[in-house]
């Protein structure tokens, strides 16, 4: 049976990991890729790097990380973040990416999905979406752009599906109300999304305890977690992590 | 020397690298005089089968290969490259039959159904950590070392036919081949042992050892 994952997931700016990270064995805990081997050998099912860099200088470093990254790392790993066109993408794939989220660049046209699918295959592709409760709806998620700061007036659950439909492998999705408040993922609206769409979905936003990681599965309906603090602050272990959804009852890679 | 087939598709440095790793004098080509001169063939699956099969058609490579699989000489496809050792794939085919691969095993490769039996739903693509589970008891050359029910990673929406040389098989939405060996020379993963951890790096290491074996016999 298809074991749920546990995602990593790092923030990286000019090459480096930012929002701190709190390992005692590592050398760096700055460099990425160190950082990745360490929840490689956690056994994490993948990780993913955010690029938050802005310059292109910075673009160049993030391309040379994920090119390091095809070297040393034995597990699939996503690269997000600042990707405009269909070559942007594809630079990144040739330096070794195994996928590819975007966010803001979709929205903005959503037939790069289409493209960047036909080009590199759906399951390059991760359509990743920051979604944000309406005011005063129980079931309605507004989506943003541009790392949160934009709203878009579109409805995050039927953006989901026209993701899928135009050719995303997997949804990426946030919930910005619950991002960093350590209460745990919205279930709602991770359920809406995994329910709506044929595609994977990777809860993202809020984890805090363990019991949060059994909630997006179970209550969510999510094919994967992601957390990133409580990882790189060494809350919990990758392993930890399983060994509670195991325990849960939950399909884990051990 | 292993060659590591390019078919313009892609990222094939985790191949290569995972090649070496194991002992393997793994080098990327494309060229199909280089193909046919290589000890053992790994072909690397990213991308869609008619894409792949009509480059491989018109390079040259797909002919190579198939001499040299005819010939003996030791050949592992991963994922989309196993997906080219049945006889047609229908994936981004514009025919009802399907684009030709190589044509070693019969049947064609189709769509994963997006329920089972019972009309239980499940995401396709079929993306993450899955177990390769034996078909028999007997020793499996490329699986050496491994215990049966491992976890390996996968990405993908089409898999292979059922077909006589499948040694083991994963379950989604339906059981569907993991491994096919063809008289222990030819072999064929759905999943990715380039990413698949330790597990992965056996397989390679297997393959790699079995490639050594075999020219010394």
């Amino acid at each position: 049976m298809l074991a749920k994952r546990v995602i990593p997931c790092m923030d990286v700016k000019d090459g480096r990991v930012v929002k701190g990270v709190n390992f005692v064995h590592l050398r760096d805990a700055g460099d990425p890729i160190e950082l990745a081997k360490a929840y490689d050998a956690q056994r994490a099912d993948e990780v993913i790097f955010l690029d938050i860099t802005a310059t292109s200088e910075g673009r160049k470093t993030t391309v040379d990380m994920a090119s390091r990254a095809s070297e040393e790392l034995h597990l699939p790993y996503c690269v997000g973040g600042g990707f405009r066109t269909i070559d942007d993408m594809r630079t990144m794939i040739a330096a070794g990416a195994d996928k590819v989220s975007v966010n803001s660049a979709a929205v903005a046209d959503p037939t790069l999905l289409t493209c960047a699918a036909r080009a590199f295959g759906s399951q390059a592709i991760v359509c990743a979406i920051d979604a944000h409760h309406v005011a005063g709806s129980r079931d309605a998620w507004e989506v943003y752009v541009h790392g949160g700061r934009t709203a878009t007036g579109m409805d995050a659950v039927t953006w989901a599906c026209e993701a899928a439909r135009r050719g995303a492998g997997e949804i990426l999705l946030t919930s910005m109300d619950r991002d960093g408040s350590k209460e745990g993922f919205d279930i709602p609206l991770t359920r809406a999304v995994s329910r709506a769409v044929n595609i994977p979905v990777i809860a993202s936003g809020g984890v805090g305890k363990l019991e949060h990681f059994a909630e997006g599965i179970i209550e969510g309906e999510a094919d994967a977690v992601l957390a990133a603090s409580v990882f790189h602050f060494g809350t919990f272990s990758i392993r930890e992590v399983k060994t509670y959804l195991k325990a849960q009852g939950i399909p884990v890679r051990l | 020397m292993i060659a590591v087939v390019d078919y313009c598709k892609g990222n094939l440095k985790s191949v290569e690298r995972g090649l070496r790793a194991a002992g393997g004098d793994a080098q990327i080509v494309d060229n199909p005089v280089d193909i046919a001169h290589a000890e053992a063939i790994v072909l690397p699956g990213v991308g869609a089968f008619d894409d792949a099969a009509s480059y491989m058609a018109a390079s040259g490579q797909m002919t190579v290969i198939r001499n040299s699989i005819n010939s003996g000489t030791p050949f592992l496809g991963i994922c989309l490259g196993m997906h080219l050792l049945f006889e047609h794939g229908v994936e981004g085919s514009s025919t009802a039959t399907g684009t030709d691969g190589l044509g070693i095993i019969p049947g064609t490769v189709q769509r994963m159904p997006s329920a089972d039996a019972q009309g239980t739903h499940y995401k396709i693509p079929h993306v993450g950590w899955n177990t390769v589970d034996y078909r028999h008891e007997t020793a499996l050359p490329l699986c050496e070392g491994i215990d049966d029910h491992t976890y390996f990673y996968f990405t993908h929406s089409y898999i292979s036919p059922r077909n006589p040389y499948t040694q083991a098989t994963t379950e989604h939405s339906v059981a569907f081949p993991s491994i096919v060996d063809y008289h222990h020379r030819v072999f064929g993963v759905q999943f990715h042992p380039e990413k698949s951890s330790d597990a992965g790096a056996r397989v390679l290491k297997n393959f790699v050892d079995l490639v050594a074996h075999i020219h010394c016999e």
